[in-house]
C-alpha cells in the first residue's frame, strides 16, 4: 500500500519504491470547484520540491500545482486532457496528474501525513 | 434566437455594391486564390437589421438601465459627443504622415495637442501622448516609458521589479509582467490602502516602479500617498498612477503634484466616452518632463507659429505604440466633453460622483457588510458576508438585481474582499434613481434571509437563465463552423 | 455650485444626501485627501453649451484638408460602409453597455461577438479567433508573444515587406524583454527567402509576414509554412480582410496565427481609429490565445446562450501570467466588422475584392503608361501596388496634395533606396474619373 503525503498547497503524493503520483486533495478541488483544464508538464521535466509543477483552472481560478518532492517527470495523466472533471470526481484516486521519479526521498519530512493534513484542514 | 447564418439562405443578397466603371483584370494565378468564397452570411437588408435590432434588445446597457459597475465609471454618454466625433469620420491617418501632409490635418492633430494640455493641466502632468488605445495598453506604454528612463541612466539590468498593491487592477501586473518586470505584491493593510510597513519592507533599488490606484479600488484616498512617493523615490524607482478612478477627484488633486511620474487615463471611463459593450476606449499617458524623450513617435509637437508637426524617428523614444494616433475619434468625444464641461462642470462631476457614493453606502451599511467602514471617494465595496450566512453569494445578489432591471455592480472584485460588491454610481444618476437602487438592494439582503432560493434562482426574467460556463470552457465552442 | 451638464441633483435633494450621510457639506467628504496635497492651480477654460461645443468641433474638423481623393493605405484603407452598420453599431443597448461580464443581461454582445469570432474564422480559414484586440499593430505583437509563449523560444524574424508601423510596434512591445528580432530586408518587394532559410533554426519562435505585403504585393506562403513548421516554430501572417474575398485564406496556407486590421470592415477613417485588430488560430492554440473569447453553451433548461470563456487566461484572475494585459478591447468595431460582412454578405465580399483589384489594375495600366513610370514586376497585386517615378517620390506626393489628391505612400521614408518608389492604392470607392484625375495629375507633377 502506497504511502500518501501532502502538502500545506493541498498536493498530494502517493510513494511507490522511489516514484511518486501526484495529485490534488479532495479539498482542494472542492475549493477550486468545476475544473476545466489541468496544464501537464513535459515528461522529463525535473523539478525542485515546492517548484511549480503543473497549472489547473476552474471557470473563474488558475492555481499552480507545486512538486511536492523533487524529480523527474516519468509520465503525466494524458485523460485530464480530455476529461478534467475526473478532479472534481475522484481528486486523491483516479486523477494523478504527474508520475514523479523521487530524487531525494529525505525531502518527506516536509510534508504531512493523512492525519496531520486532517489536522491541518481543520485550522483554515 | 437563431445566429445570423442560421438564417442565411444560399445565393440571397444584401447590400448593393456598385457596377464596376472600369474593365475586368485578368485571373490571378490559382495558387494565389482562396478556394471557396468565406461563408459569411446570406440575408437581405431588413433580415440584417432585426437580427442586429433584436440582439441589442438583449442587452442591458447605459441608456437602459442603471449600471453601477465599480471601478468602470458607467456615466451618461452625452449624445452631441457622437456627433461631433462623426465630423471627422473622412480623415485619413496617413495624410500627416506623407510630405507636406501635417497642413492638411491642423485641426486633428491641433485637437489631439489640445486634448493633451488639458490632460495634463487635470493630471499635473507635463506632457501627454494620446496614442495608447486602451488603459491597459496605457499602463504597458507607461511602464515601457518607465524602462527606458531607466535604461538611459544605465540602470536596464539592475531594475527588475514593480510593485502593486494587493488590492489593483489584474491589468497592473500583467502589464508589468508583459513589460519585463517580475511582480512584488504588496498586502492591504485594516485600514484600506497599502500596508506601509510592508511597502517599506519590499521596497530596494531594484524596484523600477511602483503602480498605484488612488483612490484605491476599495474607493479610499491614500493619505499616505505623499510618503509612498517619497520613499520610491528614495530607490530611484517611479510612481505610476493607475488612472481608473480619477473620475473622484478632478480639480481636488492632482497625481503629479503629490510624486507620481507617469500616468494613464481612461477617455471611456472619467471623460464618458461610450464603453461600447467592451471598447474602444482610449488610454492616454501623462508623464512628467524627465520621461518626455522617451515618449512615443510620432510626437505631435507646435511650433512657434503655432502650427502642429509631427516629431518622428527620436533615437531615445520607446517607439510605436500603435499604428496611427490613437483611437482618433474617442479622444474627439472626450475633447468635446472637457470643453463643454470646462473648469467647473469637471470639478463638480467628481464631487457629485463621490457624493453618490457615500450616499449608497451609508444607506446600505446597516444590510450589507462595509468591511472599511469610512468617508469613500467615487465608489463604496460591501462584502456579501452577512447574506453569506443564509448561502447567499455575492452573485446571487447580482442576479437578483438583473430581475430588478439593474445592471449589477461589478462582484468579486477587489479580490481582498470576499463576496465583494463593487458599487460606482457616477455623479450623472439622479437621486431617485439611487433611491430606487437602494431599496432594491434592501430587498435583495432581506429576500436573502427570507426566500434565499428567490436568489439563486434568478434571474427569471432575462432571454437565459444562468448559463454553464463550467460546460462552455470544457468544450471550446467558439465559433460555428459552417 | 454652478450647473453643470449630466449633474442632476437639485440643491434640496443635495442637502437631503448631505444629511443622510451625515456631513455638512460636499468639501468634507474630501477629508481624507490632505490638505497639503490638494490642487493649488486648475486652469481649464468655463463650460460650453453642447451647441457651441458642436460648433467648435466643427471648426476643429473644418481645419482638415477635406474632400480628397485617397489613393492611399498603409493600413487603413477608404471603403464603401453600408448605412445599416452605422445605424445598428449606433443602438445604445450596443454602444453604452461595457465588457458582457454578466451573460444573462449582455446575450446580444455576447451572440454578436460569438458571430463575428465565426466570420473572422470564415474568412481566414483559421480554427479560433478571440473578440478583438486594439489594431493591426498591436495584433501583430500579440501574436509574436502568442508564439514565444507556446515555443518556448525567444527569437522573431520579420518579413521586411510588413508594414513598417507593425513592425515598429512589435519592436516596441518586445523592447524590455529578451528576446531578438531580426527583420530581412526585402528583395523586389517580396520576402528575402533565401536569407530567410539561412536564417531559420531551432531556436526561432516565429516568422511574421504579411499579405499583401506593405508593397502591394501577393504571395503564396505555403512552402514557407512547411519550411517552418519543420522546426516547430509558428508562422504568423497579418492580412487584408478585404483582400480575403478573392485571396487564398492563411488557413489554406498553413499559417498558425492569423492577424490584422479589421478598419477596412465597416469602420471609417477617423484619422486613425478606433479600428478593431484580428487575431485566430489553429484551434489547438485556444489557450495562449490573448483577450476575451466567447463560448457557446446552455442555461438549466437547456437554452443556447454565450458566455466569456477560457477566462482564467486573463488579467482580471491571472494577472501577471496571464497570456496579454488586455481588458477593454474594441467590441465596438468588430460589432462595426460583423455588420458590415453580413451586409455585404458572402457573395458581395468576393465582388468588392474583384472590383478592388479591377480597379488597382485599370489605374497601374494607366500610372505606367506615363514616360519613365513603370510598374514592380515581380509579384501579383491586389489593390495596391508599387510604382517608380523618374523623380523623387516625396516631392510628387507633396505637390499632389495641393491639388486634393493623397497619391499614395512614398516608400522613401521606410526603405533606403527607395526614394522613386510610391506605393498607390485603389479601392472600389475611386471612380474612373478619380484614377483618370490622378493620372494626370502624377504625370504633370513627374514631367515638371
Amino acid at each position: 500500500m502506497a504511502e500518501m503525503y501532502f502538502t500545506k498547497e493541498h498536493e498530494w503524493v502517493k510513494v511507490t519504491g522511489t516514484t511518486g503520483k501526484v495529485g490534488i486533495s479532495e479539498h482542494a478541488a472542492h475549493e477550486l470547484g468545476d475544473i476545466t483544464f489541468v496544464e501537464l508538464p513535459k515528461i522529463g521535466k525535473t523539478v525542485k520540491q515546492f517548484d511549480v509543477l503543473a497549472a489547473i483552472e476552474s471557470v473563474k481560478a488558475a492555481s499552480d500545482i507545486f512538486a511536492p518532492l523533487s524529480g523527474k517527470v516519468l509520465a503525466v495523466n494524458d485523460e485530464l486532457d480530455t476529461t478534467p472533471e475526473t478532479v472534481n470526481e475522484s481528486a486523491e484516486e483516479k486523477a494523478w496528474m504527474v508520475e514523479l521519479e523521487i530524487s531525494d526521498s529525505a525531502e518527506l519530512k516536509n510534508l504531512m501525513t493523512q492525519d496531520q493534513y486532517n489536522e491541518f484542514l481543520k485550522t483554515l | 434566437m437563431q445566429l445570423i447564418y442560421e438564417q442565411s439562405v444560399n445565393g440571397r443578397r444584401g447590400v448593393k455594391l456598385p457596377v464596376s466603371d472600369v474593365p475586368s483584370a485578368a485571373e490571378l494565378p490559382e495558387n494565389l486564390l482562396r478556394r471557396e468564397s468565406a461563408a459569411l452570411p446570406e440575408v437581405s437588408e431588413l433580415d440584417l437589421v432585426r437580427h442586429f435590432t433584436n440582439l441589442s434588445r438583449r442587452n442591458y446597457s447605459l441608456d437602459t438601465n442603471f449600471y453601477p459597475l465599480g471601478s468602470c465609471t458607467m456615466k451618461y454618454n452625452a449624445k452631441v459627443l457622437e456627433n461631433a466625433a462623426a465630423l471627422f469620420a473622412p480623415f485619413h491617418p496617413m495624410t500627416a504622415l506623407l510630405p507636406g501632409g501635417v497642413e492638411f490635418c491642423q485641426g486633428s492633430l491641433g485637437m489631439l495637442y489640445d486634448l493633451g494640455q488639458m490632460l495634463a493641466d487635470i493630471t499635473g502632468m507635463d506632457e501627454v501622448t494620446t496614442q495608447p488605445l486602451a488603459g491597459a495598453h496605457g499602463e504597458m506604454t507607461g511602464i515601457l516609458l518607465i524602462a527606458a528612463y531607466h535604461a538611459a541612466r544605465g540602470n536596464k539590468a539592475k531594475k527588475k521589479y514593480v510593485v502593486v498593491p494587493d488590492s489593483s487592477h489584474g491589468t497592473n501586473p500583467a502589464s508589468a509582467s508583459i513589460a519585463g518586470y517580475e511582480i512584488i505584491t504588496v498586502p492591504t493593510a485594516s485600514y484600506g490602502d497599502m500596508d506601509i510597513e510592508l511597502f517599506k519592507k519590499a521596497m530596494n533599488d531594484e524596484v523600477a516602479a511602483v503602480m498605484m490606484t488612488c483612490p484605491n479600488t476599495l474607493g479610499l484616498f491614500n493619505p499616505h500617498i505623499k510618503e509612498i512617493s517619497d520613499i520610491a523615490h528614495s530607490h530611484d524607482a517611479l510612481m505610476y498612477y493607475d488612472g481608473a478612478n480619477l473620475n473622484a477627484i478632478m480639480g481636488k488633486v492632482k497625481p503629479g503634484d503629490v510624486g507620481f511620474d507617469v500616468i494613464h487615463v481612461n477617455l471611456h471611463k472619467t471623460f464618458g466616452t461610450p464603453h461600447g459593450g467592451g471598447g474602444p476606449g482610449a488610454g492616454p499617458v501623462g508623464v512628467k518632463k524627465e520621461l518626455i524623450p522617451f515618449l512615443p513617435q510620432p510626437r505631435i509637437v507646435m511650433n512657434d507659429d503655432g502650427q502642429f508637426l509631427l516629431e518622428d524617428q527620436k533615437a531615445a523614444s520607446i517607439g510605436r505604440t500603435a499604428n496611427f494616433f490613437g483611437n482618433f475619434s474617442v479622444m474627439a468625444k472626450a475633447y468635446a466633453y472637457i470643453i463643454m464641461l470646462g473648469r467647473d462642470g469637471l470639478i463638480r462631476v467628481s464631487e457629485q460622483a463621490v457624493l453618490n457614493a457615500n450616499y449608497i453606502k451609508e444607506r446600505l451599511k446597516a444590510y450589507y457588510d462595509l468591511p472599511y467602514d469610512m468617508t469613500c471617494m467615487h465608489e463604496c465595496v460591501f462584502s456579501a458576508s452577512k447574506q453569506l450566512e443564509h448561502g447567499v453569494h455575492a452573485i446571487d445578489v447580482a442576479k437578483f438585481l438583473i430581475d430588478k432591471g439593474y445592471h449589477p455592480p461589478t462582484v468579486y472584485f477587489p479580490l481582498i474582499v470576499k463576496e465583494a460588491i463593487m458599487i460606482e454610481p457616477t455623479e450623472t444618476e439622479s437621486k431617485a434613481t439611487l433611491d430606487a437602487f437602494i431599496d432594491v438592494m434592501i430587498e435583495a439582503a432581506m429576500t436573502a434571509e427570507t426566500n434565499p432560493q428567490l436568489l439563486h434562482d434568478a434571474p427569471v426574467t432575462t432571454p437565459v437563465g444562468r448559463l454553464d460556463e463550467t460546460k462552455a470552457a470544457r468544450e471550446q465552442n467558439v465559433c460555428c463552423i459552417g | 455650485m454652478n450647473d453643470s451638464h449630466y449633474c442632476p441633483h437639485t440643491p434640496e435633494e443635495i442637502q437631503e444626501m448631505l444629511s443622510a450621510i451625515g456631513v455638512a457639506s460636499v468639501e468634507e467628504l474630501f477629508s481624507p485627501i490632505p490638505s497639503e496635497l490638494r490642487a493649488k492651480t486648475f486652469n481649464l477654460p468655463p463650460g460650453l453649451s453642447e451647441f457651441e461645443t458642436f460648433d467648435k468641433m466643427k471648426s476643429i474638423a473644418s481645419d482638415n484638408g477635406g474632400g480628397m481623393s485617397a489613393f492611399v493605405g498603409g493600413g487603413f484603407y477608404d471603403h464603401i460602409i453600408p448605412a445599416a452598420v452605422d445605424h445598428l453599431s449606433g443602438r445604445a443597448e450596443f454602444y453604452t453597455a461595457y465588457t458582457p461580464y454578466q451573460p444573462e443581461c449582455s446575450q446580444g454582445t455576447l451572440q454578436a461577438l460569438f458571430e463575428y469570432q465565426t466570420a473572422i474564422c470564415r474568412l481566414t480559414g483559421m480554427g479560433v479567433s478571440n473578440a478583438s484586440l486594439y489594431d493591426g499593430g498591436t495584433a501583430c505583437a500579440e501574436a509574436a508573444m502568442m508564439a514565444l509563449r507556446i515555443t518556448g523560444r525567444n527569437k522573431i524574424i520579420v518579413d521586411g515587406c510588413v508594414n513598417p508601423f507593425s513592425r515598429q510596434v512589435l519592436k516596441t512591445y518586445l523592447y524590455n524583454l529578451d528576446v531578438e528580432v531580426i527583420e530581412i530586408a526585402p528583395l523586389d518587394g517580396l520576402l528575402n527567402r533565401e536569407e530567410l532559410a539561412g536564417m531559420l533554426d531551432e531556436s526561432v519562435a516565429a516568422v511574421l509576414v504579411q499579405n499583401p505585403n506593405f508593397f502591394g504585393c501577393v504571395d503564396d506562403f505555403t512552402a514557407l509554412a512547411q519550411q517552418v513548421h519543420a522546426l516547430d516554430a509558428l508562422l504568423i501572417a497579418s492580412v487584408y480582410p478585404i483582400s480575403l474575398g478573392l485571396l487564398a485564406t492563411p488557413g489554406e496556407m498553413g499559417v498558425d496565427i492569423t492577424v490584422g486590421d479589421g478598419q477596412s470592415l465597416g469602420n471609417p477613417l477617423s484619422f486613425g481609429g478606433p479600428s478593431f485588430g484580428f487575431i485566430a488560430a489553429k484551434k489547438a492554440h485556444i489557450r495562449n490565445m490573448p483577450g476575451r473569447i466567447i463560448g457557446e453553451t446552455v442555461d438549466k433548461q437547456g437554452r443556447r446562450g454565450f458566455v466569456l470563456t477560457l477566462q482564467a487566461r486573463e488579467q482580471h484572475i491571472k494577472r501577471h501570467k496571464a497570456t496579454s494585459n488586455i481588458c477593454s478591447n474594441q467590441g465596438l468595431c468588430a460589432l462595426r466588422g460583423l455588420i458590415f460582412l453580413s451586409a455585404i454578405g458572402r457573395q458581395g465580399l468576393v465582388d468588392m475584392a474583384r472590383m478592388n483589384r479591377d480597379k488597382a489594375e485599370y489605374a497601374k495600366a494607366q500610372l505606367v503608361s506615363i514616360p519613365g513610370v513603370t510598374a514592380l514586376q515581380s509579384a501579383a497585386t491586389f489593390n495596391e501596388f508599387t510604382i517608380f517615378l523618374p523623380k523623387p517620390a516625396d516631392g510628387v506626393v507633396a505637390e499632389l496634395l495641393r491639388k486634393d489628391i493623397i497619391a499614395g505612400v512614398p516608400l522613401g521614408q521606410y526603405y533606403q533606396g527607395s526614394e522613386n518608389c510610391l506605393v498607390v492604392t485603389v479601392t472600389e470607392k475611386r471612380s474612373r474619373k478619380e484614377i483618370d484625375l490622378l493620372v494626370k495629375e502624377l504625370e504633370v507633377a513627374v514631367c515638371n
